[in-house]
């Protein structure tokens, strides 16, 4: 696999590539205040006189916002620090109540990091790659302004104004969209896992602020341009395509790439200036005088660390050497929470009713968990009632199968049914009759009949056509209406034909 | 009615409290003065209700037997910095005018729960910024005070000038202050009365509209030391609203009070023998000496290098927070708006906050946004936090040798009004001797100590260790038995 | 180190505070006497000195994250948020339209 490469005119060009992912902090309360963090409240519901910034109110910092920055920074294994400081980040906007927001420059609470993101032949990534993460801050979200309501009035709405959101800043270790879609997808992921954001992208859990430069190989890094809240992993590829492309183009015609804020439009799919560019921001960070240091103690990082769940690495490693899954079906059951959560109830339950060990029967469960279920749930449609999709009923469906009673197709035809109807499986194998028959009374009359009918076949079959075997097969199962199981079938076939 | 005027924290609360009258009488009477005082200019607003309903809670919990708080009686006047709910709180600026709070400042509630009620909403300097209270959108407070033979308005100091204007004019027996850099001190000694700032974080800041985060700090301004103790254990308190509220008990410092200082040790400051301080004020910090010694103490010689410093410090990190803290009044959700015809978002906050701010607020604002910058912030602001760090240290190390240290609270007496408005910078050295206590979070007292030949009042100023308020007030108490400081403002008004 | 007019005119602007001509000329001596002024803290040598985080040493204190525990502090009161707005529409702040 090639290096991703912009062809200029001059040759070509490397596009480097740096993410900050705004993250919502999972909590119920807000960063400073009691009002809460809902989506979808009504305007201006979930806002407290702190969050609308009246005169004389004070932030106080809440610890689960604190705690979840600092799991998430255990996750990455990154430096947690224990002391840390609040900034003030000053600018005038009308999404910005008190005219400054909280955040950590000088000290943030979550130092030096690093994610692995996965090889991935298809999307161009040759092999497992890391991205360093530089530092994760927690700081304040801002309101919302709505512009389209009123002919000469923009509306604001404080309910996210103060909802705590970490900051997760990569280096500019990515070298293309593939990348940086892997990326994103895979913090996203461990968030999950952590359970420190929801990582629900259209709601705005999720925002990244894409800085995209494009060098020479080999060269010094270019001057990059900063496009901010990008809200879906295929905008975040597009915004760096888009990017690379337009300054190579700038650089080729023998311009310079302006250092500025950018902004996304989803339609055209291209990045444009920000109006707001004479401002030259000044920022004026100072540390917040309302709020002291913090200072982590030794047993709340022990807290936090015994906390934290398996994560999608170790997971996926332990799927691989213990349970002997393929490294696909180990990536697939654990790339999602919700996935590797189904997965590992059905094992269970289905290992239980099995009465084998869970290494035995984890091949046969994750092919019906990621292919043969899905399937079927997919085939229905509408007329699937997911909450069917119990792994009771799905672990009783995969023993039935394990010991011989149904076959691959009973399988399915009774998953089918259960989808529907919520029945319960044996009874269903029972009751429609979708049951192997392993009875070999019935399998040896109705091969000897067919033995009788086709001694032609038999004699070539004898000297040496081996290949008629499966027409023997085929020609019992269809005698036993494709109930017969196969196997026994197999066994009394080579017992008489010799 | 009259005689109730004279009346401190104390007397009204045990007269009331004893049924020697009713605290409506009391409110009524204080009500009356303060209607009669409006060439004083130290209110903003005044609420006789709020004053007569809370005075007829508390007759009515004595009629029942019930407890009457600490303050059980006592009308105050609670500076318009306080955010007071359904009445009208304006930080003295007109881009707060007519802005009315849906809460109450958590100080304040504190006094209403201890049985106080309130007089009015006092004047001050704009944003609680200024040392003379000529800095007010609602104009200028005069003090009580004039000199002798002489009638010039006279500066109550600032920015607490209504409240000491009120509490030295006896329209007030007692009244909210703030500090920052001496906005209680300052005051207090330009008009004959006590206040003080306590420890930073005894009092929350919820509520309060800010000036400069770390600095402020509430405190009691009443006319004994006596009145001080008893308020501020009414004002003071841990408070979760607050993330910098000391999580401490408040102690009893009024049963604590003891003027008896054997065995304390009292430092004098070298440094703070400035050029330019007033021979008066030199003689009274002399006279102050002697009656700490005639009290017991030991009065030792400290050194504390970086005050001369203090002050410059102290205008760079108090404007740099003020400007991020007055970044709030934007002209969105409220106070004042001004939109000029075709005007855009950024507009609308320029043109509002050049319409709603007054010219001392803006300057320091103008510094503070200065000073931050991108470029300047280390030389600045980092080197100002460096020196108040050293100033600190300075104090640290100072109260090894002594419990407490005496200074004269300010380098002249009160001065006329509009005298020292042509340069800002005269103006910010009246603060020269209260702001390093401040910048240390130190808690500090004025006291006064006798009246100079202009007939003008001068105060000591007593700083202590942190969360040793009993120690300030103790050796404030020997100061004004001491001092017998009985001098009060001829009625002019 | 002093600042010129144009300066100041970029930091009014950056505050937020428009200035006329006339308020600018009087505001650019008046802040140069007082960064003069300042200017005598950099005789002090600070080097090995922290800056000041607390004025009392002292940590931050953390709440629990119960939606809502004070009052003062909760959501849910709109009527409140909105009491003092110079323009409230339909539950919203309202402002001059933003053109982004
Ligand atoms: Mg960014
Ligand atoms: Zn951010």
């Amino acid at each position: 696999m090639t290096n991703y490469r912009i062809q200029g005119e001059t040759g070509e060009w490397e596009v480097v590539i740096g993410l900050e992912v705004h993250a919502q902090v999972t909590s119920n309360a807000k960063l400073f205040s009691g009002a809460a963090t809902a989506f979808g409240a009504e305007p201006n519901t979930q806002v407290s006189l702190v969050d609308a910034a009246m005169p004389g109110m004070l932030p106080v910092p809440n610890r689960e916002c604190i705690r979840q920055a600092v799991r998430t920074g255990m996750a990455i294994e990154a430096q947690i620090n224990k002391y840390s400081r609040f900034d003030r980040k000053n600018y005038f906007y009308a999404d910005l109540p008190q005219g400054y927001q909280i955040s950590q420059l000088y000290h943030p609470i979550v130092g030096e990091g690093a994610l692995t993101i996965d090889a991935d032949e298809k999307a161009g990534i040759a092999e497992d790659k890391v991205i360093g993460i530089e530092r994760i801050h927690v700081e304040q979200d801002a309101g919302k302004l709505m512009h389209d309501q009123h002919p000469t009035m923009s509306y604001v709405d404080l309910n996210r104004s103060g909802v705590a959101l970490m900051e997760i800043v990569s280096k500019p270790d990515m070298r293309s969209p593939a990348e940086a879609g892997a990326y994103v997808r895979k913090l996203r992921s461990i968030l999950r896992y952590v359970g420190s954001c929801d990582g629900n992208m259209e709601e705005g859990s999720m925002r990244a602020d894409v800085n995209v430069s494009v060098r020479k190989p080999g060269e010094e890094f270019g001057t990059r341009t900063e496009t901010k809240n990008v809200n879906s992993v295929r905008f975040v590829m597009q915004v760096i395509e888009y990017e690379a492309n337009r300054q190579v183009e700038v650089l080729e015609s023998g311009g310079t790439v302006d250092q500025e804020t950018r902004l996304f439009d989803p339609g055209t799919g291209t990045t444009r200036t920000m109006r707001s560019k004479e401002d030259a921001h000044d920022y004026r960070y100072f540390p917040d005088p309302d709020l002291l240091p913090l200072e982590l103690e030794d047993s709340f990082l022990d807290e936090c660390r015994a906390s934290l769940p398996e994560l999608p690495d170790a997971k996926r490693a332990r799927y691989e050497g213990e349970l002997g899954l393929t490294p696909y079906n180990a990536r697939e059951l654990t790339a999602e929470v919700e996935t590797f959560a189904r997965f590992e109830t059905l094992l269970s339950v289905a290992a239980a009713k099995i009465g084998k060990s869970e290494a035995k029967v984890a091949t046969q469960v994750a092919n019906w968990a990621l292919s043969v279920a899905p399937g079927v749930m997919k085939s229905l449609g509408e007329e699937a009632d997911p909450a069917n999709a119990t792994a009771e009923a799905q672990a009783s469906i995969l023993a039935m199968q394990d010991k011989g009673e149904i076959s691959g197709g009973q399988a399915k035809e009774i998953y089918e049914i259960v989808l529907k109807t919520g029945r319960d499986p044996e009874e269903i194998a029972d009751a429609e009759g979708l049951k192997q028959v392993s009875d070999t009374g019935a399998i040896e009359a109705a091969i000897d009949e067919i033995i009788a009918n086709n001694s032609d076949k038999v004699e070539e079959y004898r000297g040496g056509k081996d290949k008629l075997f499966g027409f023997f097969v085929g020609q019992t199962m269809k005698a036993m209406q494709g109930k017969a199981n196969p196997a026994v079938v197999n066994q009394i076939l080579k017992d008489k034909l010799g | 009615m009259t005689e109730f005027t004279n009346l401190g924290v104390k007397e009204i609360r045990d007269g009331v409290a004893g049924g020697d009258f009713t605290a409506r009488e009391v409110a009524e009477s204080f009500n009356a003065a303060v209607a009669a005082a409006a060439e004083l200019n130290a209110f903003i607003v005044t609420t006789p209700d709020h004053a007569l309903a809370a005075a007829d809670s508390v007759d009515a919990k004595r009629a029942k037997g019930e407890d009457l708080g600490i303050m059980g009686g006592v009308p105050i006047g609670m500076k318009d910095l306080f955010a007071t709910k359904g009445v009208q709180t304006t930080a003295a600026s007109h881009i707060l005018e007519g802005f009315t709070p849906q809460y109450e400042s958590t100080v304040s509630q504190k006094l209403w729960d201890a049985g106080a009620g309130m007089l009015g909403k006092l004047n001050l300097d704009q944003f609680a910024m200024g040392s003379s209270n000529e800095t007010s959108y609602f104009g200028n407070v005069n003090s009580p005070w004039r000199k002798e033979g002489a009638n010039a308005g006279m500066s109550p100091g600032g920015s607490s000038g209504g409240s000491s204007s009120a509490v030295a004019a006896r329209i007030a027996p007692a009244a909210t202050g703030t500090d920052t850099g001496g906005s209680i001190r300052q005051p207090a000694a330009f008009t004959g009365i006590c206040g003080i700032k306590p420890t930073y974080g005894r009092c929350s800041r919820w509520g309060v509209v800010a000036f400069a985060s770390s600095l402020d700090q509430a405190g009691p301004m009443a006319r004994s030391v006596e009145d001080c103790a008893i308020m501020l254990k009414a004002m003071a308190g841990f408070d979760p609203k607050d993330a910098t509220s000391l999580q401490m008990d408040v102690p009893n410092w009024e049963a604590a009070l003891s003027a008896d200082l054997k065995g304390k040790k009292i430092g004098i400051p070298k440094e703070y023998r400035m050029d330019g301080t007033d021979e008066e004020i030199l003689k009274s910090w002399e006279q102050g000496k002697e009656w700490l010694r005639d009290a017991g103490a030991e009065i030792v010689d400290v050194s504390l290098p970086h005050t001369k410093y203090a002050l410059p410090a102290y205008y760079i990190v108090a404007p740099a927070e003020a400007s991020s803290n007055l970044a709030r009044y934007d002209g969105v959700r409220y106070g004042l708006r001004d939109l000029p015809d075709g005007a855009g978002l950024q507009d609308m906050y320029a043109a509002t906050r050049a319409e709603g701010f007054g010219d001392e607020v803006k300057r320091r604002i103008l510094i503070g946004t200065y000073v931050l910058s991108a470029g300047f912030y280390d030389a600045y602001y980092t080197q100002a936090q460096k020196i108040r760090t050293l100033v600190a240290q300075d104090f640290a190390k100072a109260f090894e040798q002594c419990d407490a240290i005496l200074a004269p609270t300010t380098p002249t007496a009160s001065f006329p009004l509009g005298s020292l408005n042509e340069d800002p910078l005269t103006m910010y050295l009246n603060d020269v001797f209260a702001v390093p206590a401040s910048l240390a979070g130190l808690p500090a007292m004025s006291v006064p100590a006798m009246v100079n030949s202009d007939g003008l009042p001068l105060g000591l100023q007593i700083v202590g260790k942190p969360f040793d308020e009993q120690s300030v007030l103790n050796t404030g108490l020997a100061i004004q038995q001491r001092a017998g400081f009985d001098a009060a403002p001829e009625k002019w008004w | 180190m002093s600042v010129t007019r144009e300066e100041v005119a970029k930091i009014a602007s950056l505050a937020r505070i428009k200035m006329g001509e006339e308020e600018l000329d009087r505001m650019v001596p008046e802040l140069n006497n007082i960064l003069d002024w300042v200017e005598q803290l950099g005789e002090v040598d600070t080097a090995g000195v922290e800056p000041m985080t607390a004025v009392i040493p002292n940590t931050v204190r953390l709440r629990d994250d119960v939606v809502d525990a004070i009052p003062e502090t909760s959501g849910g009161r709109r009527e409140d948020v909105l009491a003092n707005a110079p323009a409230a529409e339909h539950g919203f702040f309202g402002v001059p339209k933003v053109i982004e």
